[in-house]
């Protein structure tokens, strides 16, 4: 037999990306059920239109730019971002828009930069802040809780738009989000809302168990080491901070840090958004910064902006100050003085 | 028993210790032929001693140190020096390189030697033993041990590193299984040369039987010394690390570009300080070490005791290993060791271990996926750096920041790589990108010092030109000095020039009252010679010009043939006039302008051989041989142009007695 001539080392743990994108593609399964639960099999319908289309555009990039197109598709990193995209959208868009997403995240902000590995921008936050500027009123038509439409009516809708019988307007199936709710309390305070609107509750209510869902797979991801906690726990105190700091101050208006944490896209951002190690900061203490820095945004688009969340624009922000994050974070080597050591 | 403390990162590699660990060290029989490489460690390569066909002694010197970072290379066996010739090294790169090679004659017969007894002995002659056994680092590096026993800082901590924190290997487990009462006693030599430091042994948990063993080894020895104690450390990669096992043991880091002593300590490794027992207690060189033979390939797996020089092919004949299944063999252990592409290499010094991997043992060859910067590797890295990081710039060619990353602090033990879910072989970008540094940096070097040797050579010439500037000053200045003492001898003579310019003047005046600026008195004599020379040189120029002219155009049937014809039978007829007349000037003179050149040809000559000498000092192995090459030179060169010098002073001396005259 043939010597081989390798350079060391000569073993390998034989853990592989395609398994960590996996992990990751499992953990957001208790999310999808709790939110497939609470509005309808909108989500899922998007989420195989997501996967379909995202393994197409994969492919045919590849193709365009000549790379292998086995190794890249197997890898999962597609389909990790047509779920992501497919969560973040509201359940009841129609094919197109999901379709425009997908072809923006896949094409324009992962290849056109340079494929897996090489893009600066989150890919699935790059096509959902497309597809929210562009078309803002289906991206904030979120599902209503008591819509209760079966599968061949979501079908028909997300295909041809086709609105059931019983409920011609759109506007009776969905509803605006709690956080949309709260922001724009009219006058009112939002305890009198809440007392007024009873779908700030019931809303808050089941994002309260979609976020729990989302954090069960999240912390189930931490145990697998598929990320470390910096980015995730770091985004969540400073959110959590921010609001309890606001809340404190005029309880009418601004919400608390429990209704910040549990509502709108916060774990799936933390957990799934905030850890895509591509587009985050590198080192321990980048992380802490980068993830601190996307909480503090989120709360200041979700109080002060025009968006009813903030994800999208928070990680993009924070994606584009990753590079001078690294610059200032790089960690002390073995034998380099300053800087206190944790002996971890 | 001490505190341990831990080190970042690290990895978890399986052990596969059991293959070679359980079997009793076997001594391999003598080989045929023994190979030793003139470098068998860090530093300066030893020289040979010995001639072609010499008898040589077991343990007899071969091949002595050269400088103070050096080791001596001792006979392994009696026998015949059949040859000193270079040979395929186990390195990398399968580099060649000087080797004495002793064909045995079986008869083991030892050179005379006696042990020592270390009570009787001064410290500089326990360390000069150390030093003429040829001992090595055995664990891997293969640093001289006497360079490192002689620390310019106190010593508080010997550390004996017994860790073996490689997959496969158990050389070191084995030795201590078997040989720990001179182990023991290895390590108090070694604390006798320091000044009974204290000594902590970092063992690996994964080797209980040779903890056990050492433990009873010092049990026995407990009334002497109460300062040796072993500290059993978890069993990580690379805890065996020589910066990592300082860092379990004494939570301290070694700092950055410093070395152990800085902090009061110094590392051994365990087969090191047996091999010092041996060569100090016993008078026995290095002339053999334990080397682990595994994997799945080799039927005999173990621990073999080899004299150092045998062919690995013979070792892996008699470990019975199938080099038909072997797909890689693998000389050190699978984390750090190289692959061998021949088995033709010997056994050196620093070589723990021959693994001979089966097909699927090791990971197999794979396309590496694109760095999704997921940072496993910042958690396994030991040296605390950003593997991923210094993989973007090394992928990027960005050498600055990798070096700003800390490059240079990569021990490219292998854990980042081991973990990459993208099985990106990043050791072998973080070799690369060090081998670029090294290669930048020494062009750099050369450029600084091209630089700075033509800024040399510029003031030089600068120099030069005005040493001849004061010189032709000087002459003028005589020259003067002399006309004016002729004057002054013959004050009735009226100067010449002074008068025709006086003349001139007033002549100026006349003509133009209005004129506003005075045209400079004309006061440059025209040299004769030069002039004459200048003539001829214009007219010969003219000559060939017009005559090309005129073959151009004849060749082109032009009409102006005829009048070109004319000028150039004119020209011609200058020509030789003007010839003729610098002739007649040079015979009246009887100057030589083939003299003149001949000389400068000298001295330039002269001049280029000096350079040249001096520009080979600096690679020269005989560097006083060539000194005084340059001083003979340097002679040549001064009488060559003393000789021009003088010419031309005599010729300028002629021209101006003809020129007063």
């Amino acid at each position: 037999m043939a010597l081989l001539n390798l350079s060391s080392p000569h073993h390998h743990n034989l853990n592989r990306t395609s398994r960590l994108m996996m992990w990751v593609l499992l953990a957001t399964l208790p999310g999808l059920a709790a939110q497939s639960y609470w509005f309808g099999f909108g989500t899922l319908i998007n989420l195989v239109w997501a996967s379909l289309l995202a393994l197409a555009f994969e492919a045919a990039i590849l193709r365009i730019r000549k790379r292998p197109i086995k190794p890249f598709l197997t890898d999962g990193s597609a389909l990790v971002t047509a779920f992501l995209l497919a969560l973040a959208i509201p359940p009841f868009s129609p094919w197109w828009l999901t379709l425009v997403a997908v072809l923006f995240a896949i094409v324009f902000a992962k290849h056109l930069y340079g494929g897996l590995g090489n893009n600066p921008f989150n890919p699935a936050m790059v096509g959902y802040a497309l597809c929210l500027i562009a078309f803002p009123v289906a991206m904030t038509q979120w599902a209503s809780i008591d819509q209760n439409l079966s599968f061949t009516q979501q079908w028909q809708w997300f295909w041809f738009e086709i609105a059931p019988n019983s409920s011609p307007s759109i506007d009776a199936w969905t509803q605006a989000t709690p956080l949309d709710l709260m922001r724009h309390p009219k006058g009112l305070t939002l305890t009198e809302l809440a007392a007024s609107n009873p779908q700030v509750n019931q809303g808050l209510n089941a994002s309260a168990w979609i976020n729990a869902a989302y954090l069960i797979g999240g912390i189930a991801l931490l145990s697998l080491r598929v990320f470390t906690w910096h980015a995730p726990v770091a985004m969540l105190i400073s959110l959590g901070l921010c609001a309890s700091l606001f809340h404190l101050g005029e309880p009418d208006l601004y919400p608390s840090a429990s209704q910040h944490l549990l509502s709108g896209a916060t774990m799936l951002a933390a957990f799934f958004i905030v850890t895509d190690p591509v587009t985050s900061a590198t080192s321990r203490k980048g992380k802490l910064i980068f993830g601190a820095g996307v909480g503090l945004l989120v709360f200041i688009i979700r109080s002060f902006g025009a968006y009813p969340d903030a994800f999208a624009f928070a990680i993009l922000l924070m994606n584009l100050a990753a590079p001078l994050i690294d610059t200032y974070t790089q960690p002390k080597a073995y034998g380099h003085p300053n800087q206190k050591r944790d002996n971890n | 028993m001490s505190k341990l403390w831990t080190f970042h990162g690290g990895v978890y590699p399986p052990e596969n210790k059991h293959q070679s660990s359980d079997s009793v060290i076997v001594h391999m029989p003598l080989p045929k032929q023994l190979v030793l490489p003139m470098s068998q460690h860090i530093g300066t390569p030893a020289k040979a001693i010995v001639a072609v066909g010499e008898r040589v002694l077991k343990g007899q010197l071969i091949a002595a140190a050269q400088g103070f970072i050096s080791a001596n290379i001792h006979a392994p066996s009696s026998g015949t020096v059949s040859a000193i010739e270079e040979r395929t090294l186990p390195h990398p790169s399968a580099l060649v390189g000087q080797c004495i090679i002793i064909d045995t004659d079986g008869q083991e017969q030892w050179i005379e030697h006696t042990g020592l007894d270390p009570a009787q002995l001064t410290n500089s002659e326990l360390l000069d033993a150390i030093q003429k056994a040829g001992i090595t680092g055995l664990g891997g590096a293969g640093f001289p041990s006497s360079v490192k026993l002689q620390p310019k800082a106190d010593i508080s901590t010997l550390i004996i590193n017994a860790a073996e924190c490689e997959p496969y290997i158990t050389a070191d487990d084995r030795l201590m299984r078997e040989y720990a009462q001179q182990i023991v006693a290895g390590i108090e030599l070694v604390q006798q040369l320091l000044g009974e430091p204290k000594c902590l042994i970092g063992i690996e948990d994964n080797k209980p039987a040779a903890i056990a063993s050492l433990s009873q080894a010092l049990e026995q020895r407990k009334l002497k010394h109460t300062h040796i104690e072993i500290c059993v450390i978890p069993t990580k990669y690379p805890s065996g690390g020589e910066k990592q096992l300082i860092e379990i043991l004494t939570g301290q880091q070694v700092p950055h570009g410093g070395i152990p002593a800085e902090l009061g300590l110094v590392c051994q490794n365990i087969g090191t300080v047996k091999a010092i027992a041996d060569a100090v207690l016993l008078g026995q060189p290095l002339i053999s070490r334990i080397t682990t033979v595994t994997g799945k390939a080799a039927t005999q797996a173990g621990n073999y005791q080899v004299l150092i020089g045998t062919q690995i092919s013979d070792l892996l004949d008699f470990a019975k290993v199938d080099l038909a299944k072997t797909s890689r063999l693998v000389m050190g252990g699978p984390m750090m060791g190289f692959t061998l592409l021949d088995s033709q290499v010997p056994v050196v010094k620093s070589t723990n271990c021959i693994l001979a991997a089966a097909e699927l043992e090791l990971a197999p060859v794979a396309d590496h996926h694109a760095c999704i910067r997921c940072g496993l590797c910042e958690l396994a890295c030991p040296a605390e750096l950003l593997p991923q990081q210094l993989f973007w710039f090394t992928k990027a060619e960005e050498f600055d920041k990798a070096q700003n990353h800390n490059l240079s602090d990569c021990i490219e033990c292998g854990a980042c790589a081991w973990v990459c879910p993208s099985q990106i072989p990043l050791v072998q970008y973080y070799r690369y990108a060090k081998g670029r540094v090294r290669v930048l940096q020494a062009e750099t070097q050369l450029a600084e010092h091209a630089r700075s040797r033509f800024e040399t050579r510029e003031q030089r010439l600068i120099d030069e030109k005005l040493a001849k500037e004061k010189k032709r000053k000087a002459r003028a200045t005589a020259a003067t000095a002399a006309q004016a003492a002729k004057r002054a001898a013959n004050p009735d003579a009226e100067d010449p020039i002074a008068a025709a310019l006086a003349r001139v003047n007033k002549q100026k005046q006349a003509t133009s009252l209005s004129t506003t600026a005075p045209v400079a008195p004309v006061t440059t004599e025209e040299d004769p010679y030069k002039a004459l020379k200048t003539a001829a040189a214009i007219t010969r120029t003219k000559l060939k010009k017009t005559s090309k002219a005129l073959a151009d155009a004849q060749a082109s049937q032009h009409e102006q043939v005829d009048s070109l014809q004319a000028s150039v039978d004119a020209l011609t007829l200058k020509a030789n006039k003007a010839q003729a007349e610098l002739k007649a000037y040079e015979d009246k003179l009887g100057l030589d302008p083939e003299q003149e050149k001949q000389l400068q040809l000298v001295a330039v000559k002269t001049n280029a051989a000096v350079r040249k000498l001096e520009k080979s000092l600096a690679t020269a192995a005989d560097a006083a041989a060539v000194e005084a090459e340059i001083v003979t030179a340097k002679a040549l060169h001064s009488s060559a142009a003393q000789a021009l010098e003088n010419y031309q002073n005599q010729s300028a001396a002629k021209q101006q007695e003809t020129q007063e005259s």
